[in-house]
This record gives C-alpha cells, sequence and structure tokens, in this order.
C-alpha cells in the first residue's frame, strides 16, 4: 500500500517538469518557424515582445532579408481634417518562409506650427478630442482603413506633451493603436497649458501573445497501476463526515452524564439536607412522642 | 429545563447535518420547473384517421420539427427535431403505417413509424444540382403490391421503395437548364409525366415507366410567348400556366403524352380586371384559382381547355388541398375572413353552386389571418360526413376547428422566441388579503399532518400523492402579485410571427398575447419583422397606480436600411399604448442609464446612417440628455468588413435641420483586421444589468487582488477565414483562434492572445471581470474552453492597511478610460467533452453568490459549471491555503456531473438561447432556456443560504414548540406540587 503511494507520488514528480515544459511551448513555436516551409502561408509572429525577438533573431538576420520602411502619422484637431503630424520607421523582417514583421520601430514627430497650436488651445478650453491616424497596411497605405485613435486633448499637457502610441501589429497590418497619456488622466480634467511645447513620445509595439494550452495529464495513469490507484484511494472524507452517527449518541449521553451529574451534585444537595433533616425530624418527634408519653 | 437544553441542542445539531443538496429529488420536479412542448408554424399536414387507432395528423413545421398530434386533444405523440439544416420539403404516409419525409432540399428520405416514430429506414439521394422537390406516395388500393415513393431532388427523378427504402431506380434528365414544375402520376396508370420548362417558352414533357425509371417519350414544345414558371396542375392531363406578362393563361393538354396549348385573356374572362394575376395553389381537380389584385377568381377547366369563371370573391380566401371523398369526388375547404369571424365552406370539386358544409366562427382577433387549411373528413353518429379542418394562422397558432367552434388550439409561435425581457408583477393591493386565498383551517391542518408524515417517513404511497398535489396546487407560485422573494414575474416574450407574449414564471402560463399591429403586413410595411425588447418604463415612485411598459422595436425588411417601427406595450394589461413607423432606419439600440421624470428610459436609436435619435421625443429628454452628452460613446461593429469602431456624439444631426432629437455622430476610434487573417466571428459584452458585489478579491495570505471592472469592455473573437467553415475545412496549421478584450470608450486592446489550431464556433459569456469561451482545438481534436481574468494593478498598492486608516489611497477616485491602464490577465484552458448551443451565466441581485456557467449542451440540455472549474489560479498541487480559499486541483478537463443538469431529465428541443434574471433573494437566479421547447427553473449556485427550502417543516418546529411549552408548564406544575408535599411531609 505504502509503496504504491510512493510510486505515484515520485511519478507525479518526475511528471511535473514535464507537463510545466508543456505549458510554455514556446521554445517549439520558435523550431517551426525557423523550419517552415518555404511558401507556406503566412505563420503568426512569435508573441514576444520585440526587444526579445531581436535578440533571438540576430543571428538568422543574414539569412532574412530587412528592408526600411516608413509610414506616416497624422492628426486632427476636432473635426477638423488629418495633416501629417510625424513619420514612424521601422525595420521589416522578411522570413524564409514569407511572413513579415515589424521590428525596431522608431518615431519623429514633427513640432507644433503656430497655427497647430491655436488649435490644440483651443481643444484644451473646449475639452475636445484631438485624433491620430495610422495607415492599416505599412506596405501600401493605407490599406483597408486608417487606423484612428483620439483622446481627450486635456489629458496630454504635462511639463510637455506627453504621448503613449502602442501599436498592435499582425505581420504588416496594424490593427489598432491605443493613444493616449503615459499615466492617468482623473476625470475632472482640468484645462492647464503645456509649459513647452514639444513631444515627449513614448512607442510601443505589440503582438499577439500565445495563448496557455489546456493541460494534458494523460501520462498520468499509466494503464496497470489505474486500478489498483483507485483502489488504494478511497475518497478521503473528514473524521465528522465518517463518524457522526456515532458522535452524536456519544455527545448525547456524554451531555446526559453531564447533566446528569450537575443534577446528582444539586440532590445530593437536596438530598443532604434531606438526611440532615431525618434525624431532626427524629429529633423533633422523638420529643413529641416524649410528650406523648408524658 | 434540562430537557428543553438537550432537546434544542438536539435540533441545532440535526439541523446542522443536513447536507443541502445540489440536484433534485424525483418528488421535486414540477415545483419550481416547468417545462412546454411546441412544434412551430406548421407547413405540411397529412391525417391519419383510420377505422382503429387513435386519430392522429402528422405535421411538419418550418423550425424542422415532424410531429405526430392526437387529433382529438391536440398533444403530442411523438415528435422528432430535425437539425437547423435539415428543412422539411415534405411529408407523406406511406402503406398505411410510415411517415415519410423529404428533407435537406431532397436530398435525405426517411421513414418513421407511425405509432411511435421510430425511425425505420432513411436513405440519401445524390444528384447535380438545387432543384424543386417534390414527393410523391403510390396510392394504391392494393395491400399486397410494394408502393413506391417517387421523389424529386436535386434535379433528379428517384424511385424508392416504401419498405425498406431502397432507391430502386433513378432518372437524370439530358437537358441541364430543365427546371421541373411538376411530376404527376394518372390514378391507375404505371407511368408519371414529368412536365417543366427548359427555357422561358419551351415546355418539356417526359414519361416514365413509374416502376423501371424507363423513359418512355419525350415531348418538347415551344410556345409563342414566355411563361412565367408558374404552374397549376388541374387534371392529371391538364396544366394551366400563366405567361410572362401575367395577363393570360395558357391550358395545357397532355392527350397521351402530346401537347397542345390554348391561351386565353384573363380580361376576356374576368370583366374589369387588370394587373398582374398570381396563381394560387390548388390541387383541386378542375378547378383553380388566380388573384388579381385583391380579388381571388375560381376557374373551371371544362372539356376541350375551355376556361370558366365561376366564383369572385373579395374577401381574403384560403383555399385547402383536395379531400378525395365519396367515389372518385373530390371535396375542399374554403376559409373567408369576415371582421373576426371565419366562414369555412366545404364543397364538391365539380359542383361549385352547392356547400357541403357552411359554418361560421368566431375567431380571437390576436391570431391574425388564417394562413392555411387542411381539412379531414369523419362518420358523424347519424351517418352522415362531418368535416373538420386544421387552420394555421398568422401568429402562427395552430386551431383544429370542428362543429362550427376550435376544438383545441396551440400557440406555436412560442417555438420562436426572439426576444425575451421580463417585468415585475404588480404589487399586493391592500384589503385583499393572502388569508382569504388560503384553505379552511382543516384544509390547512390536514395538509400540514400530510406533510408532518412525509418528513417522518410514514407517509403511504397515497399520501405521498396527496402531498406533491397540494405542492403542485400551493397557488402561491402563481397568484399575480408580486411576492417578497421576487421569484413570481412576467417574461415578456416577442416571437418571430410578431406576437408578443406575457408567460407567468410560476407556472408558464400565458397571462395576455397581441399580435402587434404594426408588426402585421401592410403596404407601407412589406415585411415586417420584431427585432428587440427593452424595458421602457419601470415605475418605482408611484408603482401601486403605474403599469410597467416595455418598448418592441422592429423593422420593415431584413435590408440595413429598413424603416422601423416602435411599439409600446403595456405589461399588465396587454394593450399598444402608443406605437408609430420611424422614418430612419434601426441599426442599433442604446437603452441610456438615465430615466426622465416620469421614469421613462432614455433610449438612442442609432440608424444606418449613423445618425442617433433619442427616444421618448419629449424636451425634458433632450435636456437631461444634452448633460450627459459629452459622456455618451458608443460602438459600431461591421462583421463582415472586419472593422470595429468607436464614435461620439456631436449636438447635431448633419444634412437634418430642425430635428432636435436626431444627433451627430463622429469616429473616435477604429480596429481593422487585417482580413486575410481575421474574420470576426464572436462578440460579447458584458450584461447592462449585473451587479457586481465586491471589486477586491481576496486571495491566500489575505493577499487582495482588484477586478477590473468596466462596462465598456467587448470580447471579441476572430478566426482565419479558411477556418471560418465547418469543422473539419481547415487544416491546424491554417487555423487559429485570436480573442481581444477592447475598451469601447477609447478603442484599447486591453488583451489579445492567439489560440492556434484552433476555431469556432465561438460561445462566450463575459461577466464581472472574466470572459469564458467555448472553440474547438483542432490540434487536440476536442472542443476547449478557456478562461480569461483580468485585473487592476493601478490599485494594488491600496493593501497597505495604513495608507487606507490615513486616507492615502486612490479607491475612491473616478476612473477614467483615458488614464493608461494597468491590468493584468490570467488566463487558462480546459478540455470539454461537449459542443454548445448556447452559454449564459447566473445573475443575482446583489452579485455575492458565486457564479454558475450555463451551458446549453448539443443534447439540448443546459448544464451548470462552477465558475470554480474555471479559475486561472488553479494548479496541479494546489497548497493547503489555496485549498481553504476554493481552488480546485488542476485537471485537464471539466467535469461534467450528471446531477448538475438543470433541465434534469427533460429536453430543450432545439435550444437557442438561455436568460437568466435575477429573484429578489440574493442567492436565487432565475433561468429561462428557449428553443423549440420552453423551459424555465430557479436556480441557487451556492444553495439557499438565506431562506428556509420549500418543503420546511412549520408545522413541525410549532409542534415542538407547543409540545416543549406544553412540557415547562406540566414539569413546572408537577415541580410545585412537589414541593409543595415536600412542605407538608
Amino acid at each position: 500500500m505504502k509503496r504504491v503511494i510512493v510510486t505515484f507520488f515520485f511519478l507525479t514528480l518526475s511528471l511535473f517538469p514535464f507537463s510545466s515544459f508543456q505549458f510554455e511551448s514556446d521554445e517549439l513555436l520558435l523550431d517551426d518557424e525557423e523550419f517552415g516551409l518555404e511558401g507556406a502561408p503566412p505563420r503568426f509572429p512569435e508573441p514576444a515582445s520585440i526587444p526579445a525577438a531581436r535578440s533571438s533573431r540576430k543571428r538568422h538576420s543574414d539569412s532574412d532579408s530587412d528592408s526600411k520602411i516608413q509610414f506616416s502619422l497624422e492628426h486632427a484637431f476636432g473635426d477638423s481634417d488629418f495633416s501629417p503630424a510625424g513619420t514612424f520607421s521601422a525595420r521589416l523582417k522578411t522570413w524564409n518562409h514569407g511572413g513579415q514583421t515589424l521590428t525596431k520601430l522608431r518615431f519623429s514627430r514633427n513640432g507644433f506650427t503656430d497655427e497647430e497650436k491655436e488649435k490644440f488651445k483651443k481643444l484644451l478650453q473646449g475639452d475636445d478630442f484631438y485624433r491620430i491616424r495610422l495607415p492599416s497596411n505599412v506596405l501600401s497605405p493605407p490599406g483597408r482603413d486608417y487606423i484612428i485613435s483620439s483622446v481627450k486633448a486635456r489629458c496630454l499637457p504635462r511639463d510637455g506633451l506627453d504621448e503613449h502610441f502602442v501599436i498592435h501589429t499582425e505581420g504588416v497590418n496594424i490593427l489598432a493603436v491605443n493613444y493616449g497619456s503615459p499615466g492617468s488622466c482623473p476625470y475632472p480634467r482640468q484645462l492647464k497649458l503645456p509649459v513647452k511645447w514639444s513631444f515627449n513620445s513614448h512607442t510601443v509595439l505589440k503582438n499577439s501573445e500565445q495563448a496557455p494550452r489546456a493541460p494534458i495529464f494523460t501520462e498520468e495513469v499509466p494503464g496497470g497501476d489505474n486500478g489498483e490507484g483507485e483502489v488504494v484511494q478511497p475518497p478521503e472524507r473528514s473524521f465528522w463526515a465518517k463518524y457522526w452517527m456515532y458522535l452524536i449518541p456519544l455527545g448525547l449521553i456524554v451531555m446526559n452524564a453531564i447533566t446528569q451529574a450537575m443534577n446528582m451534585p444539586e440532590e445530593q444537595a437536596t438530598g443532604q439536607p434531606a438526611t440532615q433533616g431525618q434525624p431532626a425530624t427524629g429529633v423533633q418527634r422523638g420529643p413529641s412522642a416524649a410528650v406523648r408519653r408524658r | 429545563m434540562a430537557a428543553a437544553v438537550r432537546f434544542f441542542i438536539l435540533l441545532l445539531l440535526f439541523l446542522s447535518s443536513l447536507n443541502p443538496i445540489l440536484s433534485l429529488y424525483e418528488d421535486q420536479v414540477g415545483l419550481v420547473d416547468w417545462h412546454q412542448q411546441y412544434i412551430g408554424k406548421v407547413k405540411h399536414a397529412v391525417f391519419h384517421t383510420q377505422k382503429t387507432g387513435r386519430k392522429r395528423v402528422v405535421v411538419s413545421t418550418e423550425e424542422n420539427v415532424v410531429a405526430s398530434l392526437d387529433l382529438r386533444h391536440g398533444e403530442i405523440f411523438w415528435r422528432h427535431v430535425l437539425g437547423t439544416k435539415d428543412a422539411i420539403d415534405g411529408i407523406d404516409i406511406a402503406l398505411g403505417k410510415y411517415v415519410i419525409t423529404l428533407s435537406s432540399g431532397g436530398s435525405i428520405l426517411r421513414a418513421w413509424n407511425l405509432p411511435d416514430g421510430q425511425m425505420v429506414w432513411e436513405s440519401s439521394l445524390q444528384g447535380p444540382k438545387d432543384s424543386k422537390t417534390l414527393l410523391l406516395v403510390e396510392k394504391s388500393s392494393k395491400v399486397d403490391k410494394d408502393n413506391m415513393v417517387i421523389v424529386l431532388g436535386r434535379g433528379c427523378l428517384h424511385g424508392v421503395s416504401s419498405v425498406d427504402g431502397e432507391i430502386l431506380w433513378k432518372k437524370e434528365f439530358d437537358t441541364q437548364s430543365l427546371k421541373i414544375q411538376q411530376v404527376i402520376q394518372p390514378p391507375g396508370s404505371d407511368f408519371i409525366y414529368v412536365v417543366g420548362f427548359s427555357s422561358s417558352s419551351l415546355f418539356e414533357v417526359y414519361q416514365i415507366n413509374a416502376k423501371n425509371g424507363e423513359e418512355l417519350q419525350h415531348e418538347t414544345a415551344a410556345f409563342t410567348g414566355d411563361f412565367s414558371q408558374e404552374l397549376s396542375l388541374v387534371s392529371s392531363e391538364t396544366l394551366v400556366a400563366l405567361d410572362a406578362a401575367r395577363s393570360s393563361l395558357v391550358t395545357i393538354s397532355l392527350q397521351s403524352g402530346k401537347i397542345s396549348f390554348q391561351q386565353a385573356y384573363i380580361s376576356h374572362l374576368v370583366e374589369g380586371s387588370s394587373g398582374p394575376a398570381v396563381m394560387l395553389p390548388s390541387p383541386v381537380t378542375g378547378i383553380f384559382a388566380v388573384k388579381i389584385n385583391a380579388v381571388t377568381v375560381f376557374i373551371k377547366v371544362t372539356g376541350e381547355g375551355k376556361l370558366e369563371v365561376v366564383d369572385k370573391t373579395e374577401h381574403t380566401t384560403i383555399i385547402s388541398d383536395a379531400l378525395p371523398f365519396t367515389e372518385g369526388q373530390q371535396a375542399f375547404a374554403l376559409v373567408q375572413h369576415e371582421g373576426n369571424k371565419i366562414h369555412l365552406i366545404m364543397k364538391l370539386a365539380d359542383n361549385w353552386g352547392s356547400d357541403l358544409l357552411k359554418e361560421t366562427i368566431e375567431m380571437d382577433q390576436q391570431r391574425g389571418l388564417v394562413h392555411k387549411v387542411f381539412v379531414n373528413n369523419y362518420i358523424r353518429t347519424d351517418r352522415s360526413h362531418g368535416f373538420r379542418v386544421l387552420v394555421v394562422m398568422e401568429d402562427h397558432s395552430l386551431l383544429l376547428l370542428q362543429q362550427g367552434a376550435v376544438v383545441w388550439s396551440r400557440e406555436e409561435s412560442l417555438a420562436s422566441i426572439v426576444d425575451i425581457t421580463t417585468s415585475e408583477l404588480p404589487l399586493e393591493k391592500q384589503g385583499v388579503s393572502v388569508a382569504k386565498v388560503e384553505h379552511n383551517l382543516f384544509e390547512w391542518l390536514k395538509g400540514h399532518w400530510l406533510k408532518l408524515k412525509g418528513t417522518l417517513m410514514l407517509a403511504s404511497p397515497e399520501d405521498v400523492a396527496a402531498i406533491q398535489k397540494i405542492r403542485l396546487k400551493s397557488s402561491e407560485k402563481s397568484k399575480m402579485t408580486r411576492d417578497h422573494n421576487g421569484f413570481r414575474k412576467l417574461l415578456i416574450v416577442l416571437t418571430r410571427a410578431g406576437k408578443l407574449f406575457a408567460l407567468h414564471t410560476g407556472d408558464g402560463r400565458i397571462v395576455w398575447s397581441l399580435l402587434l399591429p404594426l408588426l402585421r403586413y401592410s403596404e407601407n410595411c412589406q415585411h415586417p419583422m420584431g427585432v428587440n425588447l427593452y424595458q421602457w418604463q419601470v415605475p418605482h415612485h408611484h408603482a401601486m397606480d403605474e403599469n410597467p411598459s416595455v418598448l418592441v422595436v422592429g423593422k420593415c425588411g431584413q435590408s440595413s436600411d429598413a424603416l422601423g417601427v416602435l411599439s409600446f406595450v403595456d405589461t399588465y394589461t396587454g394593450k399598444v399604448l402608443r406605437s408609430f413607423g420611424l422614418d430612419h432606419s434601426v441599426a442599433q439600440v442604446v437603452p441610456l442609464p438615465s430615466t426622465d421624470s416620469t421614469e421613462q428610459r432614455l433610449h438612442l436609436i442609432i440608424d444606418a446612417d449613423k445618425h442617433a435619435h433619442l427616444y421618448p421625443k419629449t424636451p425634458e429628454a433632450v435636456g437631461i440628455f444634452q448633460s450627459e452628452l459629452s459622456n455618451i460613446y458608443g460602438y459600431s461593429i461591421e462583421a463582415d468588413n472586419g472593422i470595429i469602431k468607436g464614435h461620439a456624439l456631436k449636438s447635431k444631426c448633419v444634412g437634418k435641420e430642425a430635428d432636435e432629437y436626431c444627433f451627430g455622430t463622429r469616429e473616435l476610434w477604429s480596429v481593422v483586421f487585417p482580413s486575410e487573417s481575421e474574420k470576426i466571428i464572436a462578440t460579447v459584452t458584458r450584461r447592462p444589468n449585473e451587479v457586481v458585489h465586491t471589486q477586491a478579491k481576496v486571495i491566500v495570505d489575505q493577499d487582495v487582488m482588484y477586478k477590473y471592472i468596466s462596462r465598456n469592455l467587448l470580447f471579441v473573437a476572430t478566426v482565419a477565414p479558411k477556418a471560418s467553415g465547418e469543422i473539419g475545412s481547415a487544416t491546424p496549421e491554417e487555423s487559429w483562434l485570436i480573442v481581444y478584450l477592447i475598451d469601447t470608450v477609447t478603442g484599447r486592446i486591453l488583451h489579445r492572445m492567439s489560440h492556434h489550431g484552433s476555431q469556432g464556433p465561438v460561445h462566450a459569456v463575459f461577466s464581472e471581470n472574466w470572459v469564458v469561451y467555448h472553440y474547438f482545438n483542432l490540434r487536440a481534436h476536442r472542443y476547449e474552453m478557456s478562461v480569461i481574468e483580468i485585473y487592476d494593478q493601478s490599485r494594488a498598492e491600496n493593501k497597505d492597511v495604513w495608507k487606507l486608516v490615513l486616507g492615502k489611497h486612490n479607491l475612491t477616485s473616478p476612473i477614467s478610460s483615458y488614464s493608461r491602464p494597468e491590468v493584468v490577465t490570467k488566463s487558462q484552458s480546459y478540455f470539454f467533452t461537449h459542443s454548445v448551443k448556447a452559454m449564459a451565466v447566473t445573475l443575482t441581485a446583489k452579485g455575492i453568490t458565486s457564479k454558475q456557467l450555463l451551458i446549453g449542451t448539443i443534447g439540448d440540455q443546459v448544464l451548470a459549471l462552477d465558475k470554480r472549474f474555471l479559475d486561472p489560479r488553479r494548479t496541479v498541487n494546489p497548497t493547503q491555503a489555496e485549498k481553504e480559499e476554493g481552488i480546485i486541483p488542476l485537471t485537464d478537463s471539466l467535469p461534467i456531473i450528471p446531477q448538475s443538469y438543470v433541465t434534469h431529465a427533460l429536453k430543450v428541443e432545439g435550444l437557442r438561447g438561455i436568460i437568466t434574471v435575477p429573484a429578489k433573494l440574493e442567492s436565487t437566479t432565475l433561468v429561462f432556456a428557449h428553443g423549440v421547447d420552453l423551459f424555465f427553473t430557479q436556480l441557487a449556485p451556492s444553495r439557499t443560504y438565506d431562506s428556509l427550502t420549500e418543503d420546511f417543516s412549520y408545522a413541525l418546529l410549532l409542534l415542538t414548540i407547543i409540545a416543549l411549552v406544553a412540557a415547562i408548564f406540566v414539569t413546572w406544575v408537577l415541580s410545585e406540587r412537589k414541593d409543595l408535599q415536600e412542605k407538608w411531609r
């Protein structure tokens, strides 16, 4: 019995590293990509963030062709038309199997012209939206449609104008851009003009991450031990659940005994006066009898 | 005294040892749940009224149900729900014992045993193309003959043995463009005619041997004009067609296979008629009907193709199928409307002048027009002929009429529910005491005595039956007033027929029904359809004397720019308060959180041009709305295009002047999914009325995590376009599923995750801060369910008690979507055995009770699965602390416990949706599952911790208290007496 339990335990221990390997199957996917078939359909980019991608891809960069591309950021004040506001430049990495990914994103922001400053001030006063847009495909802009994002203008000014881009990409396509202030923008938005009219931009490129796989425990029940193991491990029940039918009567008996015991001294207490009373009556009777005798 | 203490402790022990149960006992079925069976709108009906045996009618419906109904009471003998794509094309009875059904566009032929509905055989018929489908069962008087079923389907003619379904012969036609219109078998002959058009003017006739499918003769004839492809069979060798201009009738006669045409202009036949004619289907020999504008004209074909008008009527007339009557005679029924009465007229085919029967029947206005009539005859007690008709109404209901009365009716529109909302019942008015409704004291005592016997297991079977009866009869649950626990409500249900029903949650009875006038066919609104139901007015301040109302939104036609219609209906009386057509389309309806002074909820209707229209149209509503204008955001999903857009509102409509209730929209953000790699297949949001009890979640070691709770989260699932079809149509390498959590105010993607080798269909539920979704994993060949939980990190620093004490926390600061969210997500996947038809989550009044997922399985049952099984923090070996927290050890698949089916042994055939409604009692939620059937029950996901169970014996409690009091008195008296004796001694 004990031996079986021990082996079982040992088995789970030995399994554990393996199953945890299966959880993070990142490496498997890398292999997949490395030996991807020529002309295979475009695959998903690996889910790691850009710095990681760079480091892991460095040695392959000779075989994969890189090209530099640029795409422009456009902005609009309120409902006005869009006008150029800056340029993103990135490296387009083409993989052997035909997939393409964007890396090394750089951003150069054009400063506001005086006219734009005026417009922006107007936005700040009206608590209106400052809108930006990007092409949805970097190779053939604008792609199917522009990706638009907007923020309340009052969220941007700190010392300068702080902005934060999160660009969600999928190959050469841009899915969405999240634009806003890098920190918080508490609700009653205060009117505050920026001290410097210069942009302080942060950009992040994001790819899809891989979902954790469902755990597979098929190895845990190897044929022979299975039946025995089931016999060995009856469903664990608590002490109370197992023995309540004995415990309740026991408790009752104990309780009975206690109340009895509590009554006992009481009875004794009442009994003793009674016994004391007996002689007393006897004593009393005695004289009365004696009186009668008299 | 000691005895009392002992008893009390004993009682406590007894109560604490009572293990609360998860499942039902057999005798509890039907106490809080109800189940109703429907079949849908009837398409075809075949009577089976042999002298012996029970009278029954076999029907096929638009919900793809084939069913056998009792002709006397309308009950279902048996019923089969075919798949959603397996539409029934025709039914008939063969050999007097098999029901033959043709389905799936004429490619599947099945035979069902008539008495019990067992499937006898099934044949699949192959063919090159889609075509008209026809089912023809040979009717021969000889019993020993192997009757054949002749099927036209997929462009071929098949001869199938009706005994075992063997395909005896198959006939393909040479002409590719041939469109077969009719298959005719002249009575008593061994050949069949197949007639059709191969071009607009070319008419073809094939004569085929019915025994072996050999082609005997093939004739083609060209008509000088064009045909409109409408053809009516008059007799076995005469057909009547309409020409393309719909102005003349062409009589086609097939004298021994030879075709001859004869043209007659309608304007010559019918004086003063103008406009295009429409053929009405008429299977009666010698007579056909043509509808010109609103006038129905009956035309008789005499010898040599002469046409003769026999009758004209301006009433809406429905013609039944032909009924073989006495020797060689055919009878048929005509149904005409006049006000709220219908006239039923039976006629013989060759004697138009006299009526066999003429009856007038009062009809409920809420049933609308007659759509279909099926006629059947019987022998009366005086040996004369009687007739009964099965009528399908505009509201999809099915009625049997006999002797001028409605014998039974079935509300079949409940089989096709479009949308559901709930309404509270009226408050109990003072003066009407509940006690009056109760029975007299003796009955009450008797009931409790029986209950007591039941609890002490002394009851005999009769007593058990009596207890059950009392329980079911206890009028408490079906009363028409609001109850303290909030179990009694009205379910307001909108059906595809445009009929609105109020169902009582207590027993499922129909409180009122209403065929919405605006959702009926009219000149302005040709194809009206109901879309959604919203709670319009829920009075709280004047709940005693104001009735709540619902808003019904419909539109005229399928297209996105079809004009909308609105109706406001009182939920207590079922009367239309107001209704009007809109001058704009309805793309989206947004109920706003604010209400006006009469407690009407503000609704925003977005039309196809992205204009927002505010309802109710009052200056007050505009005032309320203007103050909130800058904080109202919307989003639109263009699923075909793969674009999601966010909008804000502008104060004026562009291009529309002087409409102060119209607001323009501006685009704030957009997410464009690459069309070559992603296709939107599912989007889910949180229920707007969901209540979350606490934002904090205490985890192991008294640590706290803060749920990211936002009403503006949208869950989107996309798949590879290649893998958007059926499972198995794509390889694992070329299929993927990507899920997104998007903030709908800013368009921020909060989480994005891909499942490789997985594909849809995706079913998802979103509640509090988690999403659970179900999909297929192609690599593992199994269904999977995944959970994503999203937590707010910006509040994570508030764990310090000192910060809370000193007020240096940010818990009370308002949350803005424009702040950059700091969120973490946790996710985990599990295998799940079933495929899923619908998914929902339990909803309780305060959100304290733990959640259960309600999964509509492929077997049309509803399974309750504890949310704890879908906790991303599950690990293989949870620590002791985690176990105490309630974390279940990780397993690879989710368990399916047979007791946790909330539908217990019942099936909700054709399950389409599950709705949960919170009761007032926190522990309990009301569940309504609908499909072809309806099912309602109450659920307590954490058991009823806040109330005593229904079968708690108050009598026992009362008796024990009385006994205790009596015992106290007796012992007191005894001890007094003893004391006295002691003193006297």
